[in-house]
């Protein structure tokens, strides 16, 4: 009985040091992984579970920034006409051993060739394990831009184009570029179980996966071998908790020690707490309400600039979105390079945009409909309430705004075909590219089969968003957007409405976090203080 | 007895058919297309869309979609979720150990709990104690679990710090499933004392939450039960002997009082698989109620309709069995039977 006390005790005090452990580190994260293999992933929390922690890219993004920075090659050169890519690869590179996999050789040309090709080639044996859904690779049309993968030596692979495409190399280092053992998928094929290479994995990365239990936790150890050096936290556990509230509590007893997406009701009870650090940077992403332009009254830019007016955007800000959100002007936020800080603030004016009405033809106001968002984002947290503030700043100018929403699919199949008048949505960047904005939500490429739901199609525009994909040099590109933010600024296919503050919330014990702009995180920089 | 547990099983297959029907259907009703879903804003060409929806098989009509689902189900293969890629059987048996013992925790607790508070309510009827256990009942049984549920995590896991505020084990242990009940398989991977211990910590609120209504629920049927029987001859016979109302009531009337009982804490088995939905959501507990939840959310038309029709299996089986014992165990009904 003394014996089944005692260990009573020990279990109970267990919990209490979980925490103090100074080798684990405990992330509650907001969901489970839908599978192992970034490059079958299109959501966060895998990324999160694979990418950054049991894989590498070629290139990666510096820790923290959107700059570009070596990772599996150690360097890399783009041929004049912009179409080839050459990467030299890292020669010290090694995979993670498992229980069924040693690797007897280091990363070389043939495991970049067997990724790529994987997700290019519909012949590949690979090809359609788990599904073959490979929705990144495929919606940044990687699979029409490659022509060929070229090995030139074991340590050297070209990327062949069929047409100049600057955005390439940050597409490159974007979650889903992983580099897979193809040692380890051989020997997968030989014994017909290709399904584990996207249930245990296998990278190079710098935590090696021990064990997933589904929808609870997932258990990684340190990567010994990492190219980088030994992560200084040994065992790094995911607590699976969907529930914004119950992570916040989970970050105050202890039990994590650091969270995914605090809920933004939850940031000033986090602030007042001695022992939590609250840090917040502006997201890479942009709420907006898109202007059908191809019907009428909104195809006349001053109707839409009068809407655009009578909006009291600033008092949004309170109201929607709890302060943590800054006011939009351009389509891309200030966080990314090629932003136009000089584009001029669409003003809140009551009387210009009555006058703007008259001008336009419509003295006596008009009727319109405004789809509202269904679902909770962090540039739209509630898309009703929105709706309902516009109807009233808009019935100032004696426009009579009807609200309307559909469930989510729905609403986003039902605006892509461009049935609506006036529709709210947004855009989270999967890149770090200005491209990833300006090609994906404006083009007329976009308008096509794409998210450009303003149905927009800007021929000026257009030139300079193709014109900046064909330069390499940043400053080139950064001289083609922002003449593209002019024109936008002109034309009004959306009115911008916020770029929403991406917070995190920590232990102050943890050093070195950084919140990374496209919203996966990062482990190996992480340390306990001393 | 056998004749009777194979009609049972053949009455079973019309009411099987009519779930794969309703599993099947009440899906596509909901609005919503998973693959619009999973590519959500960014969106895709319409041949990208059309490609994946031949991957997933949703091209085909609606009826060759249910033959090839119900023919798959009768040899027992499920599809693969759309989500995870992985089967569905898998996923649902990798995560039923984790709702089946906090169902069963929590079953344990509502009746070790409401019989005893329904004995005394009975014993004391019309006293202030009566009132004052009935009230707290009512209110156990009005209780919506997620507010519920952050309100115990408030107080025993924020401000007493008593219990951890979710999860299935200290991030300490590392345990390698086995038979997935974790209060097994510590055992079986060598943690002991210890592990237990801390495992059943994790249960405690969880189990606590979830077994509330129908701890209630048993409470005020043990009471109302009870009362009945109190009012029997025999009863009043035994008090006549001069028995201590303790005797009166545990020995004599309570074992005749149970029939009720039984059939509400049986009948709170389905009110424990519905409360598991809200209750592993809050605990992040790792079971199957949780899964449906982000299945239902994510429109993975295979594992909804595959889980419903598992967990429906579960259930009438389940049915079959207790009946057939019943019959086993009850002379008077095995006799009607004949």
């Amino acid at each position: 009985m003394t014996k089944l006390i005692l260990s009573f005790l020990l279990g109970l005090s267990l919990v209490q040091t979980a925490s103090a452990a100074e080798d684990i580190l405990v992330y509650c994260s907001e969901a489970s992984p839908s599978t192992f293999n970034p490059q079958l992933a299109s959501d966060g929390p895998s990324f999160t579970a694979a990418a950054s922690t049991v894989f590498n890219r070629l290139i990666e993004f510096k820790y923290g920034t959107t700059d570009l920075v070596p990772a599996l090659a150690e360097s890399w050169k783009i041929s004049k006409d912009g179409k080839v890519y050459t990467f030299t690869l890292r020669k010290d590179v090694s995979f993670h051993s498992t229980k069924g996999f040693t690797p007897s050789r280091k990363m070389n040309a043939d495991d970049v060739l067997f990724s790529f090709e994987r997700m290019k080639d519909k012949n590949h044996p690979y090809h359609n394990v788990s599904g073959g859904a490979y929705e990144y690779f495929q919606s940044l049309g990687m699979g029409e831009l490659i022509d060929k993968i070229v090995k030139t030596s074991d340590h050297q692979v070209e990327f062949h184009l069929k047409r100049a495409h600057s955005p390439f190399l940050t597409d490159l280092a974007t979650s889903f570029a992983v580099i897979h053992s193809k040692e380890y998928a051989d020997q997968l094929l030989k014994s017909k179980k290709q399904n584990l290479m996207d249930i245990e994995p296998v990278g190079t990365g710098p935590y090696e996966l021990v064990r997933y239990v589904k929808d609870s936790s997932i258990r990684f150890k340190a990567n010994e071998n990492y190219f980088r050096g030994v992560p200084k936290i040994k065992t790094l556990v995911f607590s699976i908790t969907p529930d914004p509230s119950v992570r916040f509590q989970k970050l105050k007893t202890g039990e994590c020690q650091l969270i995914a997406e605090p809920s933004p009701t939850d940031i000033e009870a986090m602030k007042k707490n001695p022992q939590i650090e609250v840090i917040s940077q502006p997201g890479l992403n942009v709420g907006y309400m898109a202007f059908n332009v191809t019907k009428a009254p909104l195809n006349n830019a001053k109707v839409r600039r009068a809407v655009a007016m009578a909006l009291n955007r600033k008092e949004y800000l309170k109201l929607i979105y709890l302060n943590t959100a800054e006011l939009a002007k351009n389509p891309i936020p200030p966080t990314l390079w090629s932003y136009d800080k000089s584009t001029p603030e669409i003003p809140y004016n009551v009387q210009k945009a009555k006058a703007l009405l008259k001008e336009a033809g419509y003295p006596n106001g008009l009727e319109l409909t405004l789809w509202t968002l269904p679902v909770s984002r962090p540039y739209n947290p509630n898309g009703k309430k929105m709706g309902e503030l516009m109807q009233a700043d808009l019935a100032k100018i004696g426009v009579k705004l009807k609200l309307l929403t559909f469930d989510w699919p729905t609403y986003l199949d039902k605006g892509r075909k461009g049935e609506h008048q006036l529709i709210h949505l947004g855009w989270i960047s999967d890149t770090g590219d200005p491209d990833n904005f300006f090609g994906n939500l404006l083009t007329c490429k976009a308008k096509e089969g794409g998210s450009n739901y303003a149905q927009w199609c800007n021929a000026q525009f257009d030139k300079e968003i193709l014109a900046a994909q064909k330069v390499t040099s940043q400053k080139s590109r950064t001289a083609h957007y922002k003449k593209a933010q002019k024109i936008f600024a002109k034309e009004l296919p959306w009115v911008p409405l916020a770029h929403a503050r991406v917070y995190r919330a920590f232990s102050k014990k943890l050093k070195g976090y950084k919140i990374h702009p496209i919203g996966v995180e990062e482990f190996y920089p992480l340390e306990w203080a001393k | 007895m056998i004749s009777y547990f194979l009609k049972r099983v053949l009455q079973a297959i019309p009411t099987f058919l009519l779930v794969s029907v309703f599993a099947f259907g009440v899906i596509r009703l909901l609005p919503g297309d998973p693959v619009l879903l999973m590519l959500g804003e960014r969106g895709g060409s319409p041949e990208l869309v059309a490609e994946m929806r031949a991957q997933l098989g949703l091209d085909q009509p609606l009826p060759v979609q249910y033959f090839k689902f119900l023919k798959g189900s009768l040899q027992g293969n499920f599809g693969e979720s759309i989500v995870s890629n992985r089967p569905v059987t898998e996923e649902f048996f990798g995560r039923f150990p984790a709702t089946a013992e906090l169902g069963v925790l929590a079953l344990l607790f509502a009746v070790l709990v409401g019989i005893p508070l329904g004995i005394v309510a009975a014993m004391m009827r019309g006293k202030i104690w009566d009132r004052v256990l009935m009230g707290v009942s009512l209110f156990g049984y009005s209780m919506p679990i997620f507010w519920w549920g952050l309100l115990m995590i408030l107080l025993f896991s924020v401000h007493l710090g008593w219990t951890p505020v979710s999860g299935r084990i200290s991030p300490m242990y590392d345990v390698e499933p086995w038979s997935g009940f974790l209060l097994i398989d510590v055992w079986v991977r060598d943690l002991g004392g210890e592990g237990f211990f801390n495992a059943l910590k994790y249960l405690i609120l969880p189990s606590f939450v979830l077994g509330t209504v129908p701890m209630a629920a048993i409470a005020r049927m043990t009471r109302s039960s009870l009362l009945e029987v109190l009012k029997e001859d025999y009863v009043r016979t035994a008090q006549a002997k001069g028995l201590g109302p303790f005797q009166v009531v545990v020995r004599h009337a309570l074992s005749n009082a149970m029939i009720p009982i039984v059939t509400v804490a049986g009948l709170m088995l389905g009110t424990i698989l519905t409360g598991a939905v809200l209750t592993e959501s809050i605990f992040s507990w790792p079971g199957i109620g949780k899964w449906l939840v982000s299945s239902v959310i994510a429109r993975d038309y295979p594992v909804i309709q595959g889980g419903i029709l598992l967990i429906s299996g579960f259930v009438i089986s389940i049915n079959i069995l207790v009946d057939t014992l019943y019959l086993y165990l009850n002379p008077k009904m095995r006799e009607a039977q004949q």
